[in-house]
């Protein structure tokens, strides 16, 4: 705690950013956030709003997984749902954008929760494979059912409309998921400091001993899969209004391990975690586009040997981080600043 | 009547054949998860790895195809060691979700040096004569049959090992009871590389026999999280359940194809994985599982 921080009252006490010095950083940083498409190009925007959506869907995740402890692989596919259902009611519904943002979340949230029932029973490793099943079979759903899915060939999405802005144009729609990937996070901080929130926390911790202190386990553990998903399922709206055409190979079971690896590389059950990890995984993956290009140019000859190098760095950048630092990126930071807030006289 | 006895006589063998593939590569899972307490989800990169070099022997190499099927196993059982030292070792007694992600990491590897090495096509190996034969109208290609018979060959080779080898014994001793095992003089580390060589094995005979079965090809890998509801529904710590869980598996993938399929097309890709949420729900620790007691 810095020096000269007292609290006078449970209010102050309980504040998210108590010092001044946080809250302007904290400012600044958003700032730079509302500033940076006056400066970046479109490319850089879309990357952005990637970014935003990732952050929205790791939110989720991060409050089943890292919060209550209920490993899901299924994240991916709830994000489909959300992305399928919100075009479906704009399309074919008529129904406007904001309207059909929050049914994605709600449909999301619902079958989030039949998939989350099992884990009255469930734990671990039983539970993973569970949502596993969940993955396939809502895969399987959006691939077959091409009456409203459109099947294997997706879907167009009518671009979402909201009063003046329009969301097929980037900028709009970046500042839109600005604004949501802001509010998760605002929300997922807000749900991890309620009643709700320590109960998560003591299920994740010891569900035996939450049970017997009267924390209603099959209650709490399906209000978290339905939270996850809500998420997701926001996220996978805003994905359908960027990718424009939604496939269902979009959301993919690779795409689940994805979210949970970014999760567990921010950090399991810190808010920043989620952030962090989004962020680290994102420029990894620009750090390697333009690697592999460069070999590609480099080694005309052998551009076979160069595709497969996204792979294989994010395996090995997983593995190495469940080694070497498996509390994620959010721990080291919190180290880094326990470090200079003291240096250099660090006793 | 004839007629539909034959058509589900058909479907059946098939989902037999098939399904003591899945118990082959289920006896993979079951056995890392007995002794080690993993669930290896990289078991089907296992089985893609071990198709792919032994079809690059064969067609590469122009080896025949049992030298090349020693060559596999010789590798796979490098593999096995080496995944098991280098990467699951420094990780015990780390929570489960790293574990299962550290074995999903692995996949992502052994998946991105497999396209490295062999591209993204789809091969076939052509060792089998095409044309099925004939049992009492019931039509069935010697490739199935062959499968059918490996991996019957080899799972009750296993059992025997496990009930009277003195290796089989030693694993099934840790599998109980760790601490107990190694102040019997078992070392345990032995046990666990043990188990990962078998599983390596066994999973890369799994994965030739499909890749001669459906052609080799990247795909395959999903077949290792295929192997899944068997390994459910059998109990994840039996062998006799996984044995079971196999055909079970295997079969009902097959009779869906047979007879749902009309009304939910390729309903068999997700089938065995309904019934697996089924079995989750029901009876959680399968049918052969130990139940968990836990105390707080």
């Amino acid at each position: 705690m810095p020096a000269g921080l007292y609290h006078e009252n449970y209010r102050s006490d309980e504040r998210i950013f108590q010092t001044w010095f946080a809250r302007i950083w904290l400012i600044a940083f958003l700032l730079a956030c509302a500033l940076f498409p006056l400066f970046a190009s479109k490319y850089m925007i879309s990357i952005m709003i990637e970014v935003g959506i990732a952050i929205i869907a790791c939110h989720g995740l991060n409050l089943l997984t890292g919060f209550t402890g209920q490993i899901s692989l299924g994240q991916a596919a709830f994000v489909g749902v959300g992305a399928y259902t919100s075009s479906i009611l704009i399309g074919q519904a008529g129904v406007p954008f904001i309207v059909s943002l929050g049914c994605a979340g709600a449909m999301a949230a619902l079958i989030g929760m039949i998939f989350g029932i099992p884990s009255l029973r469930l734990r671990g490793l039983y539970l993973a494979m569970a949502t596993i099943a969940a993955q396939f079979i809502i895969e399987f759903t959006i691939r077959r059912w091409d009456k409203l899915t459109g099947g294997v060939e997706g879907m167009y999405v009518d671009p979402g409309k909201l009063g003046p802005f329009h969301f097929d144009d980037r900028l709009h729609l970046y500042y839109l998921t600005f604004i949501l990937a802001v509010a998760a996070t605002m929300v997922t901080k807000n749900i991890i400091r309620s009643r709700s929130g320590r109960a998560f926390v003591a299920i994740r911790d010891r569900y035996l001993a939450a049970e017997v202190i009267g924390v209603n386990l099959f209650k709490y553990r399906l209000m978290s899969f339905a939270a996850a998903s809500f998420f997701a399922g926001v996220a996978g709206a805003l994905m359908a209004q960027y990718l424009e055409v939604i496939t269902h190979e979009s959301f993919t079971i690779s795409q689940s391990i994805d979210y949970l690896a970014m999760c567990i590389i921010g950090g399991l059950g810190h808010i920043l975690g989620g952030i962090f990890g989004v962020g680290f995984w994102f420029i990894l993956e620009r750090i390697l586009e333009v690697v592999t290009t460069s070999l590609n140019t480099a080694f005309p000859d052998h551009v076979t040997w160069f595709v497969s190098i996204r792979e294989i760095v994010f395996g090995l950048v997983i593995i190495l981080f469940l080694i070497f630092e498996p509390d994620g990126l959010a721990a080291r930071w919190r180290t880094i600043r326990a470090y200079w807030k003291l240096w250099p006289f660090s006793y | 009547m004839q007629n539909e006895f034959l058509f589900f006589m058909q479907f059946l063998l098939t989902g037999l054949s098939m399904g003591s593939i899945y118990a082959l590569v289920a006896l993979g899972f079951v056995l890392i998860y007995k002794s080690t307490s993993i669930l290896n989800l990289a078991q089907g990169e296992f089985m893609m790895v071990g198709a792919y070099i032994c079809l690059s022997m064969t067609l590469d190499f122009g080896l025949n195809f049992l030298a090349s099927f020693v060559i596999t196993m010789v590798f796979s059982v490098i593999l096995g060691l080496a995944v098991e030292r280098l990467v699951l070792r420094p990780l015990i007694g780390e929570p489960i979700i790293s574990i299962i992600m550290v074995t999903l990491g692995l996949t992502y590897i052994l998946r991105g040096v497999v396209i490295m090495l062999w591209g993204n096509d789809i091969r076939q190996f052509n060792i089998f004569p095409a044309e099925p034969i004939d049992l009492w109208g019931v039509k069935i290609t010697y490739l199935y049959l062959w499968s059918m018979g490996i991996s019957m060959v080899l799972l009750t080779f296993f059992a025997i090992f496990f009930k009277y080898a003195r290796t089989g014994i030693f694993m099934r001793a840790v599998a109980d009871h760790q601490t107990a095992a190694q102040s019997m003089g078992i070392s345990v580390k032995r046990v666990f590389a043990m188990s990962w060589c078998i599983a390596a094995v066994v999973s890369s005979i799994g994965g030739i026999l499909i890749g001669n079965i459906g052609g080799v090809g990247v795909e395959l890998s999903h077949l290792g999280l295929k192997v899944l509801p068997a390994v459910i529904f059998g109990g994840l710590d039996s062998i006799l359940g996984a044995f079971i869980g196999g055909l079970v598996v295997g079969v009902l993938e097959f009779l869906s194809a047979g007879y749902l399929d009309p009304y939910i097309p390729a309903i068999n890709e997700v089938f065995p994985f309904m019934v697996m949420v089924l079995v989750l729900m029901i009876k959680p620790y399968g049918l052969f599982g130990i139940e968990e007691i836990e105390r707080v």
